[in-house]
């Protein structure tokens, strides 16, 4: 069985919705976080949902993926009910990870989503071991792990290409490039623009696409995995893209000029891709306002589960900590103080 | 003593001080670290930096912690006096082997025939709702490493003070700031004003207990001693400020005039600070002592997002309370 690749009417309907989905769910979670019922890091993928989501519908539904903190989008793409989403950025008991993870460590294992980790670079070993598991057992999934341009300068991504290269193995390398690490712009942190090449001089295929073309995205990455599943091989495709929000909540985006976050404004991927769907009649515009409504309604009932689930009891603070659990101290085990 | 020097100055901008005043004194100093120049740093540190001493001398570097912090060690082996801005302690857990393979190693491995004046700073501790890859307390793991300096400052004036020190030092120095002290205003020294390392400071006077508490914890310790003396109990707090070197003779001298201690240590209970503290009070105090040395750690898990959970987890000043009144024999424990 291969990946899916042609897209039909209805795949492009459910990519609408995924996308519209978590540009909804994203500006919802903001205004969670200014009400105070977000804490800690909130880092938004508005700008990226074409990257996203072209990813995770080119991809098998067991195909394991990884990514970074920003990965609210992924979660929902992979099929992750908002409401648990939700729920796991307000730290409540109902939450994904049982609010211990909060919005930077999402993970859906039931949906083989393996994770969003908050090191940079720290997620890439991961997708590269998920990879290695899957030739151990003779699997036919890919591995598909996603980081930003700000990562790939981190020498343990380096090690993994070589690893992936040397070792043959089903991995889908995918750099998001969103052309910033923080406040730091790509050409003053990498000493090439392009980054796909890096991955090319340890002998794997890779190129670039326009990761804010949803239908570009969903084309690259279903052959990427075509061929990481026939042929074996390891490939890396770099998406080009731009977010819209500081690096964060706390980030008053102010280092990007003006000028430049318009120009990439006028490509947002929802509208230049709502044009698409309207030119070619696989939408009306009466479906958009229909299909708006309801992801509308559903990113409300997330907010209000969320807001509504219990905190998660004091009392289960050290739960969890081992797999095979000891108690080896008197006083209390891990509740030791 | 000018009237700016009086005027209360955040943490933040202590140490901003101390850096602009090295930077000035010394063209050999030079500042490295992820946005630090364009972005004035993660917690705004280096603000202004860029504009006054240039990008040759405030460096923004990719995202990639063991390369350059490597460079910076092998930069200093010429004399030069790189400061590294670490964005979170966290993040140095990926130049650990520069720091203690090549930093801690190299003066002594070459028979002194170079030193590594190299001063790496980050900040570290939770409270923020990071989770557990954000919200990490490793003083211990630094100061457990011969060949390097641990200073962890808690007030604007010692981060301003041991900072200096800290640059003009020829010793690889680790000095952990906390994410919690950035906003905390007080008072600074001057230019000339450098505070040595391995002088605790009795942050608060008392004779029922001494308390010694460290970084952010310093401010946990003195809070309960508020709601302590309000019980007629007084601690004594006592800061040490650097784990290497330690002032031994103040801690031990307080613990023997008063007979019990209690460490307050945002790390992990096992192995830590808390425990290396308790071991030499135990040898050096065995005597004295009225009661076993008590320990308040932060709960030893992971640290969770949610914010019940985190605050459950970390110490507060409820639980100094609690283990100063069962050291001293009147609490419930
Ligand atoms: C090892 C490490 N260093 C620094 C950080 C702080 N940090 C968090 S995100 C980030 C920028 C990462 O940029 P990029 O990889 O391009 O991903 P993006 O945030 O743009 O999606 C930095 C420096 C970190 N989390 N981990
Ligand atoms: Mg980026």
């Amino acid at each position: 069985m291969t990946g899916p690749s042609a897209a039909e009417p209805q795949d492009m309907r459910d990519m609408f919705r995924s996308m519209l989905l978590i540009r909804r769910f994203e500006e919802k979670a903001s205004e969670e976080y200014m009400a105070g019922r977000i804490g800690g890091f909130l880092h938004l993928a508005i700008g990226e949902e074409a990257a996203v989501v072209g990813t995770v519908s080119a991809m098998r539904a067991d195909d394991p993926l990884t990514s970074t903190y920003r990965e609210h989008g992924q979660a929902l793409a992979r099929g992750t009910d908002p409401r648990v989403v939700m729920a796991e950025l307000l730290g409540r008991s109902t939450g994904l990870c049982g609010g211990r993870g909060g919005s930077m460590h999402l993970m859906d294992r039931s949906r083989s989503f393996y994770g969003g980790y908050g090191i940079v670079g720290g997620s890439v070993p991961l997708g590269l071991g998920l990879a290695y598991a899957i030739r151990y057992r003779g699997g036919d999934q890919v591995s598909v792990t996603m980081f930003g341009d700000g990562a790939t300068n981190q020498g343990v991504v380096a090690e993994c290409f070589n690893m992936a290269g040397l070792w043959d193995l089903p991995i889908v390398f995918l750099i998001l490039n969103n052309q910033y690490g923080m406040g730091t712009s790509l050409e003053h942190a990498s000493a090439e623009e392009d980054l796909y090449p890096r991955a090319e001089a340890y002998g794997i295929p890779a190129w670039k696409v326009d990761g804010m073309d949803v239908m570009a995205v969903r084309g690259a990455v279903a052959e990427a995995t075509r061929m990481a599943r026939e042929e074996r091989s390891p490939v890396c495709v770099e998406l080009l893209a731009y977010r819209y929000r500081g690096h964060s909540m706390s980030d008053p985006d102010t280092v990007r000029d003006a000028e430049e976050k318009e120009r990439w404004r006028l490509r947002d991927p929802l509208i230049t891709f709502e044009r698409v769907l309207l030119g070619e009649a696989v939408m009306t515009a009466d479906d958009i306002s229909a299909m708006t409504a309801e992801v509308e309604e559903q990113v409300e009932d997330a907010a209000t589960f969320a807001e509504q689930s219990p905190e998660v009891p004091v009392g289960e603070l050290a739960d969890g900590v081992y797999a095979n659990p000891f108690n080896d101290d008197a006083r209390g085990g891990a509740l030791m103080r | 003593m000018s009237t700016d020097a009086a005027k209360p100055v955040a943490y933040r901008d202590a140490l901003n001080q101390a850096l602009r005043e090295e930077l000035a004194r010394d063209p050999d100093v030079f500042l490295l670290g992820e946005d630090i120049a364009g972005f004035d740093g993660a917690f705004k540190v280096t603000r202004g930096l860029l504009e006054e001493f240039g990008p040759e001398r405030v460096v923004d570097t990719p995202i990639t912690e063991a390369g350059f912090t490597g460079l910076a060690i092998g930069a200093a082996m010429t004399g030069l006096r790189p400061v590294v801005e670490i964005m979170t302690v966290n993040f140095a857990i990926l130049a650990m082997d520069q720091i203690v393979n090549n930093a801690a190693k190299i003066h002594y491995m070459f028979g002194g025939q170079v030193s590594v004046p190299i001063v790496i700073r980050m900040p570290g501790g939770g409270g923020h709702q990071l989770s557990s890859q954000h919200s990490q307390t490793l003083d211990s793991w630094f100061a457990h490493v011969p060949g390097l300096k641990v200073v962890c400052p808690s007030t604007p004036e010692d981060a301003k003070g041991l900072l200096k020190t800290a640059i003009r030092d020829d010793d690889p120095v680790i000095f952990i700031e906390n994410e919690g002290l950035y906003g905390k205003k007080g008072p600074v020294g001057g230019p000339d004003d450098l505070i040595p390392f391995g002088q605790a400071v009795v942050r608060r006077a008392g004779t029922h207990c001494t308390v010694i508490a460290h970084s952010r914890m310093v401010w946990v310790a003195l809070q309960a001693a508020e709601e302590l003396a309000a019980q007629g109990i007084e601690v004594e707090v006592i800061d040490p400020r650097t784990f290497r070197p330690l002032d031994l003779d103040t801690l031990a001298g307080s613990v023997r005039r008063t007979g019990h201690a209690v460490i307050v240590d945002e790390g992990w209970p096992e192995y830590g600070i808390s425990a290396g503290l308790a071991t030499h009070l135990y040898e050096a105090c065995f005597d004295w002592i009225d009661a076993p040395i008590g320990r308040v750690n932060c709960a030893d898990v992971p640290m969770p997002y949610a914010k019940n959970l985190e605050q459950a987890a970390l110490p507060q000043p409820a639980d100094v309370v609690a283990a100063v009144l069962a050291n001293i024999g009147r609490g419930v424990s």
